[in-house]
């Protein structure tokens, strides 16, 4: 295999972005990539994007966003695994560079949300669950998230002001991120006296629905070196790709993520690191549990420990493991398709030490960890200045 | 809409609550597979599940998608029934939804679950009912 750098990486601001449509906000974040990488042409185009056939009645994209740049021609393929489609874009590109099919691949994550109303977008959303098992019921995604807060509560004594704690985190970190949804300095008690969406998850335990786009390039280790001029180099050391049982019903343990366990074990074991060798992670916080479950899986925090260990800030800017300097999908926003290659690009920017207010210092090993559904897949990758 | 056979090739489970019990290792799947999870056995007989479990992982759903809008609050849970199968289930009859708890005792009753626009089908299932 062939070692693997991240040459670009391209984002826009995100939001409710009436203003624009799918194909253009995919195409901003595309040249900012390309910009950024110094190139104008490249092998293959990976785009991953959950639901355009339900989000905007268009599939295809992958060839429409080739064409869109002004590449048709190039070989484009879209990647989906629910809210990990845009990580599985850049595992998809990793691999193409690795194997030597491709030299120059543009790694784009997309999600076009605000062009339904938010029933049909909370009813898309629910197809990431077992349609004739679990959506059929009623059950909605902060539910399904909700009913594993239940059992973590339950089973460690995991608090409600504990989950609180990640979102207030999160919010501080987006303050400080220009591309991120919300820009809001929020307080314990905000997150704990707003709405209740699925008990016990508030609204401020909930990511939002988000119009957004990233791409990043990805280029073989000797070119990345020899086009990086004074910037530092980024490699891809280890990815990990899992899937769990979808439906919750099916799992052991409902207070445990089996898929992110295992591709955190898998990519570990590629990358040749232990949790205790991370500086920074950008983990799927799509509800607060999921931050504090996620970053149990990883190998952390001990299980049951990931509550107090947000609470007691070790999961800040300047804590013990940084959690989200980006804001998290909390923050920042959840374009589903796009995260997965926004949490690669804000890792790369901290590893570049191009991260501004929001740099974690001296940070050279990062971890992305993206998740599809309710833990039915998720992927792990872990990057390493050169 | 959906089409009235994806509705009705559910019946056996939706109706009869009938699984699927591996012949080699004895496991009960809900719904039934045609590759047994856990000894990849292929071969299976017909049962019918029990109706009496208790919950595992409750929620109640204030938002809801669309077609439940009229039904919000909705408790739904994981509920586990007594020879260990769990499945996903609404529960009914709640006056305060709230009071929902894990280990709470419940049965499984055949009720309405949702409607399919104002002239599409009945989609009918299992909720859950408090002991």
């Amino acid at each position: 295999m062939r070692e693997v750098a991240i040459i670009g990486v391209g984002m826009i601001d995100w939001g409710e972005l009436w203003e624009k449509s799918l194909r253009q906000m995919w195409a901003e974040a595309a040249l900012a990539a390309l910009d950024d990488a110094g190139i104008d042409k490249v092998d293959l185009i990976t785009v991953g994007c959950m639901s355009p056939g339900l989000f905007i009645g268009q599939e295809h994209i992958a060839s429409l966003l080739a064409d869109e740049l002004g590449m048709a021609g190039v070989g484009a393929t879209r990647t989906e695994s629910a809210c990990a489609s845009g990580s599985l874009a850049f595992r998809a590109g990793f691999a193409e560079v690795a194997s030597g099919l491709s030299d120059i691949v543009l790694v784009t994550g997309v999600e076009k949300m605000t062009d339904v109303d938010g029933g049909d977008a909370t009813y898309t959303l629910g197809t990431a669950a077992d349609r004739e098992y679990e959506a059929f019921h009623g059950i909605t995604f902060p539910g399904l998230y909700a009913m594993m807060a239940q059992v973590h509560m339950a089973h460690y004594g995991t608090t409600s002001r504990q989950l609180a704690a990640v979102s207030v985190k999160n919010h501080a970190n987006g303050l400080l991120n220009p591309h991120a949804q919300y820009h809001l300095k929020i307080t314990i008690d905000d997150v704990l006296n707003s709405t209740m969406v699925a008990d016990p998850l508030h609204l401020f335990d909930c990511s939002p629905i988000t119009d957004g786009a990233a791409a990043v390039v990805l280029a073989p280790l000797d070119k990345a070196k020899d086009l990086a001029g004074n910037r530092p180099v980024v490699k891809v050391t280890g990815s990990g790709l899992a899937t769990d049982t979808i439906a919750l019903a099916n799992r052991k343990d409902l207070a445990k993520l089996h898929a992110v366990e295992l591709a955190a074990e898998r990519a570990y074991a590629m990358a040749g690191r232990t949790p205790q060798d991370i500086h920074v992670a950008e983990v799927h916080d799509c509800f607060t549990i999921s931050e504090v479950m996620v970053t149990e899986a990883l190998g952390f925090f001990e299980p049951g420990q990931g509550g107090p260990a947000a609470e007691r800030g070790l999961t800040a800017l300047n804590g013990k493991i940084p959690v989200n300097p980006s804001g998290g999908l909390k923050s920042k926003g959840h374009p589903v398709g796009a995260t997965g290659v926004a949490q690669i690009a804000e890792i790369t920017t901290q590893l570049r030490g191009e991260a501004g207010q929001r740099q974690v210092n001296g940070a050279r090993i990062g971890l992305t960890q993206n998740m599809g559904g309710s833990g039915g897949s998720s992927t792990v990758h872990i990057l390493e200045v050169v | 809409m959906e089409s009235p056979a994806r509705s009705w090739r559910e019946y056996p489970q939706r109706y009869r609550l009938e699984a699927a019990k591996c012949t080699k290792c004895g496991k009960v799947l809900y719904p039934p597979r045609v590759v047994c999870p856990a000894c990849h056995g292929r071969e299976f007989e017909t049962v019918t599940l029990p109706r009496d479990g208790h919950v595992v992982a409750p929620t109640v759903v204030r938002v809801p998608p669309t077609g439940f809008e009229e039904e919000t609050p909705l408790p739904i849970a994981v509920v586990e029934l007594s020879n260990g199968v769990r499945l996903m289930v609404q529960v009914a009859d709640m006056a305060d939804p709230m009071e929902l708890k894990i280990g709470d005792p419940v049965h499984l009753e055949f009720r309405k679950i949702q409607q399919d626009g104002e002239a599409g089908l009945l989609f009918y299932g299992h909720k859950a009912v408090r002991d």
